[in-house]
């Protein structure tokens, strides 16, 4: 802590620790840190206070300071030793494994794409409110700003194989789940906007007491919020589209406070929680190694049973939509998968079924296992590319 | 009053929290930048007790707003109480006072319900501010907050603008189920609260339990670190440890080792879900005794 000598000599600060900072804050910009002057002027104030005296409380002091979420978090210790410890440090320190580090190249491919008003950024929410009376037109507007990667939307998603293109898709997939999160937040806000009072219903009320408004009713909101229930195939057969789903599924779920995902294969799997790491690689990642070791075809039918059985009661109400994402084709018994599916259907409100082989051409469903589940499905639709799954919205939105 | 870091931890230590490492830095920051402190972390890793902590280092009322969704201004902020406003209406109209005088009545802070928020600035001693799981509420509401926590002013349209009296200390917590906005993570300091380690968690375990043995103490904060470990749905949190600390006790278990049917089936205390309880069948708690014991 060499370097930080001229700080203790009292409260200013000289100029070769003031610049030192500002070489700190840049090193840390450049490791995306998100650093304001604000910032900068804080911890110039940390530096002249008696913090700084002590090195051990000085790094807590600016690690609370500079980060701002928990993958900063992680990586500011080893930022930290690195510049202060290694002696006129200036170059870039990209630190090895950092998650921004191996997600920039597809980041940066998809925002040469799509404008910048398809960010969704949360604090345009309150601004935008006034349109929300013309979603419909607004909503067909987004949606030719993402089809403008025209080639990469309409491609089956099978034959995308360049890792560049694999990486624009998997970050247009997050970014079309984003911007159609944010539509169905705004269909949402207009539903609910205001508390108001219900005055007939007030009046009437209180012709008791003479007229005297006592007791009041209040208009309702009594639309409760849906609940969205995801089963996602992880077979073999299903394996070149997983990838683009889990990240797909990543983002909408988000929009639905209330979700829950299961993988599934020979036996179901409840991974809520990994879908929920803010991480998406990593999340992928924990996805594709629970998909893995259990080989042995499908079987629908028994982690549907085991659905049913052991979390559909906990996770399904009557506004519920169950979304499955397969291929339909079950190694089990089908008249045990048409059992299965008949006795979800009762229970919740909606089943989507999203087959990706519906975009093949010729396709029909010849599978005897999709054959017994169709006649409980609500909504069958294709699922094959980024197109596709962009149709799905007014579906989403009106369930 | 700004008091040192070590002042904080002190006091930290005397109100019964065990603090890690960094929490008083960070919370000696918060006094001397005045910026609100952004808890992260997953449940039960003792969030809110930070906030409690602070509050009673300062001797300071903890006011606390539980977010959820669909949370909005009237239940933040401040409502109006419109049965008293109602009744004031008709006495009054019968004494015969004019429409202009009666509007200016009810529209008073004497008809005016404090909710957190409002409560929070309107103290003469600055209060300890808990936005518990920010996250949960929406993001319009967290637009709302952000420009609260810039300007400590809110302006109530039949009353005009109501200035902070006293700046409130404001921590917030957030699990994570929503990404907050970047502006709302600028403007606050940022801790990420993990669980304890072994020997915090003992401590923890000590101060919370009365007449615990320590080598017990620590047996159950080793088992819970490796309980942990293991790929559940619910990790269990601090206050599930108190607990299972607590009925242990209580049964009298001296040493974990001796008793693992006891260990076994009193592990329901850490595990909330059918299929955790499935997993940790009688075999994984015996050999997790077994690597900790």
């Amino acid at each position: 802590m060499v370097a930080l000598a001229p700080a203790n000599q009292g409260a200013t600060i000289g100029e070769p620790a003031r610049r030192r900072l500002a070489g700190f804050a840049r090193t840390l910009r450049d490791n995306d840190f998100r650093i304001g002057l604000a910032e900068s002027r804080d911890a110039l104030q940390v530096l002249a206070s008696p913090a700084a005296l002590r090195p051990a409380s000085l790094k807590p002091a600016l690690r609370a300071l500079f980060c701002a979420t928990h993958s900063d978090w992680e990586r500011f210790d080893e930022i930290f030793d690195a510049f202060w410890q290694g002696q006129g440090m200036r170059q870039r320190q990209i630190m090895s494994g950092s998650p921004a580090a191996s997600r920039a190249p597809g980041r940066r491919l998809a925002q040469a794409h799509v404008p910048q008003d398809a960010l969704g950024l949360p604090d345009r929410v309150e601004r935008r409110r006034d349109d929300d009376g013309e979603i419909s037109a607004d909503g067909r507007g987004r949606r030719e700003s993402a089809s403008r990667v025209e080639a990469l939307t309409t491609a089956d998603l099978r034959h995308i194989v360049d890792p560049d293109e694999v990486a624009a898709t998997h970050a247009l997939a997050a970014r079309l789940a984003r911007a159609m999160r944010m539509r169905l937040i705004r269909r949402e806000q207009v539903r609910r906007r205001g508390r108001r009072l219900d005055l007939r219903r007030t009046i009437h009320r209180n012709v008791s007491h003479g007229g005297t408004l006592l007791e009041l009713a209040w208009r309702r909101r009594k639309i409760k919020p849906l609940r969205l229930v995801v089963l996602l195939d992880a077979s073999g057969s299903m394996s070149l589209y997983t990838a683009f789903f889990v990240r797909f599924l990543h983002g909408v779920l988000d929009n639905f406070r209330e979700a829950e995902a299961f993988i599934f294969h020979t036996r179901l799997a409840h991974v809520s929680p990994s879908l929920r790491d803010r991480d998406v690689t990593r999340a992928v990642d924990k996805l594709a190694l629970m998909a893995q070791g259990i080989g042995g075809g499908t079987r629908i039918g028994e982690s549907l049973a085991t659905f049913n059985r052991w979390h559909a009661q906990r996770v399904i109400n009557s506004r519920t939509a169950v979304m499955i994402v397969s291929d339909g084709y079950d190694t089990g018994e089908p008249e045990r998968l048409g059992e299965e599916m008949r006795r979800l259907r009762r229970r919740c409100r909606k089943i989507i079924w999203l087959n990706p082989l519906i975009g093949w051409r010729d396709y029909s469903p010849q599978a005897r296992g999709m054959q017994a589940a169709l006649p409980y499905v609500d909504l069958f639709a294709p699922a094959h590319n980024l197109e596709s799954l962009a149709a799905l919205e007014p579906f989403l939105a009106r369930i | 009053m700004t008091l040192k870091r070590e002042e904080i931890s002190d006091k930290l230590a005397a109100v019964g929290y065990v603090a890690d490492r960094d929490i008083a830095t960070a919370l000696w920051l918060m006094e001397f930048l005045k910026r609100p402190l952004l808890l992260e972390g997953e449940a039960g890793v003792g969030k809110t007790e930070v906030a409690k902590a602070l509050a009673a280092v300062h001797q300071a009322e903890l006011i606390r707003l539980q977010c959820y969704e669909g949370l909005d201004h009237n239940a933040a902020l401040y409502e109006w109480n419109y049965q008293r406003q109602l009744l004031a209406i008709k006495t009054r109209e019968g004494v015969g006072e004019n429409a202009d005088a009666i509007e200016e009545h009810i529209f008073s802070e004497k008809y005016l319900l404090e909710r957190p928020l409002l409560a929070a600035i309107r103290r003469a001693h600055p209060p300890v501010l808990l936005v518990d799981e920010v996250d949960r509420a929406d993001e319009e509401f967290e637009a709302f907050l952000l420009e609260l926590l810039s300007d400590f002013q809110v302006s109530i349209p039949e009353l005009g603008t109501i200035k902070a009296i006293s700046i409130p200390r404001v921590v917030l917590t957030s699990n994570g189920t929503r990404e907050l906005s970047d502006a709302l993570r600028r403007r606050c300091l940022y801790h990420y609260v993990d669980f304890p380690d072994v020997e915090r968690e003992a401590k923890i375990i000590l101060v919370r339990t009365p007449g615990i043995d320590t080598a017990l103490a620590l047996q159950i904060a080793r088992m819970v670190a490796a309980v942990r470990k293991e790929d559940l749905r619910k990790v269990p949190g601090v206050a599930e440890t108190l607990d299972w600390a607590a009925t242990l006790a209580g049964l009298e278990v001296q040493d974990l080792r001796q008793e693992p049917e006891a260990v076994h089936e009193t592990m329901i205390c850490l595990l909330k879900t059918h299929e955790d309880r499935a997993r940790l069948t009688r075999d994984v708690s015996e050999r997790l005794l077994g690597k900790v014991a």
